[in-house]
């Protein structure tokens, strides 16, 4: 088993008991492979690294919202390499690349290289977030942006807690959505 | 957007996940699927009228044996299928297994039989009721096994819409079962196992449609 699995696996365990540090240092850690996976795959296909960006953020924006499918008894990097190579299919379906760009990739390949060096992408969560209905829009802003408990977004957006955190969870989706239909012709 | 801003962002006030809540769900829209299948067919057909001769209760387990195997297979798979990466860990063959095993049943049967009644024993009664019917009762249950399955997130939406389909299938064909007086081996393989890929086919074509995310 490679360090990165030794090292990443643990956090993700945390991460799904609700351990906000261990869940802030997974998608640092991951975005890093992340960012060095897409852009070597989207050199390939004589793509730039505002695409792959774009791709990393969806690509962690995924992780956060499905980390509940990834099952303790099996390795991580499978299921991160899963995960990112659906997107990556999925971006180039829509931006009408042909399949056969896609690469031929192994697990590990995910974890293989780091690329720290941070890109801004296409996107801005603010301007997203106004397409989403009001109170998606609210309880995301309060507990996601401003770092609000739940019990203050409850109060702040006039909700009830639980309503806050299935009106973040639906918003995150639906945001993820947006940004994977933004490029859409 | 900056990558480390949205990271920040997801990171405040992360809620505890539940990793068993995609078993869980896959297991409730079995359960459902089931209750669907077996109302239709208990309001729609009714039951044989001859279950209490022991002749149409063999028949009825071992069509039962042939549609639950199916199921019990096929909905281990799907709940791996609907895991990032489940795709690794999925063995057509074993998959298969039902119908080569009732294949092979009805090969050794319509061995035994004189060729004057193979006929007969292929086509039944009801072949075409049965080969609308399972279909049809399949679609409350396919609906309700990719609502579950789109609660998680597939990465072979080919191979996850198919098993979907495959389990839809049985599920409706372990209904159908208790409606059908067609007691022959090769039948059952020709016209559930028929019906019951058809049902995979369809679940293979609508799963990139239904489960992308």
């Amino acid at each position: 088993m490679t360090t990165a699995e030794n090292e990443l696996k643990p956090l993700m365990l945390a991460s799904q008991d609700g351990d906000a540090a261990a869940h802030r240092a997974l998608l640092e850690r991951l975005s890093r492979h992340l960012r060095a996976y897409y852009k070597s795959k989207l050199a390939r296909t004589g793509r730039g690294a505002a695409e792959a960006e774009d791709l990393v953020q969806e690509a962690v924006l995924a992780i956060h919202l499905q980390r509940h499918t990834y099952d303790p008894a099996q390795p991580l990097t499978p299921w991160v390499h899963a995960v990112a190579r659906y997107k990556l299919i999925d971006f180039l379906r829509r931006t009408r690349a042909s399949r056969a760009d896609v690469p031929i990739d192994e697990a590990d390949d995910i974890t293989a290289h780091d690329d720290h060096i941070g890109a801004e992408s296409s996107f801005d969560l603010r301007r997203l977030l106004k397409q989403l209905p009001a109170n998606m829009q609210c309880a995301i802003a309060a507990v996601k942006l401003d770092g609000l408990s739940v019990a203050e977004a409850a109060q702040r957006c006039d909700m009830s807690e639980s309503s806050v955190k299935v009106s973040i969870h639906r918003g995150l989706k639906a945001l993820a959505a947006l940004i994977a239909g933004r490029t859409e012709p | 957007m900056k990558t480390d801003d949205l990271i920040a962002a997801l990171s405040n006030n992360v809620e505890p996940v539940d990793h068993r809540l995609v078993g869980r769900t896959v297991a409730i829209a079995l359960g459902l699927a089931l209750i669907a299948a077996l109302g239709l067919v208990l309001a729609g057909l009714g039951v044989r009228a001859d279950l209490t001769t022991p002749r149409a209760v063999t028949f009825l387990f071992l069509k039962l044996a042939f549609a639950l195997g199916i199921v019990g297979a096929a909905s281990v798979y799907l709940t791996r299928l609907a895991r990032p990466g489940g795709e690794r860990k999925i063995s057509l063959g074993l998959a298969a297994l039902p119908f080569g095993a009732i294949m092979l049943l009805a090969a050794i049967s319509l061995g035994q039989a004189p060729s004057s009644h193979w006929d007969r024993m292929v086509m039944g009664d009801q072949w075409l009721e049965c080969l609308i019917s399972v279909p049809i009762i399949a679609i409350v249950p396919f609906a309700v096994v990719i609502w579950a399955v789109r609660k998680a997130a597939p990465t072979n939406l080919v191979q996850a819409g198919a098993f979907g389909g495959l389990v839809a299938g049985g599920v409706s064909a372990v209904a159908y079962a208790l409606h059908c007086t067609d007691d022959s081996l090769p039948f059952v393989g020709l016209w559930y196992g028929g019906t019951i890929v058809l049902c995979t086919l369809a679940g293979a074509v609508l799963g990139p449609r239904l489960l992308r995310w």
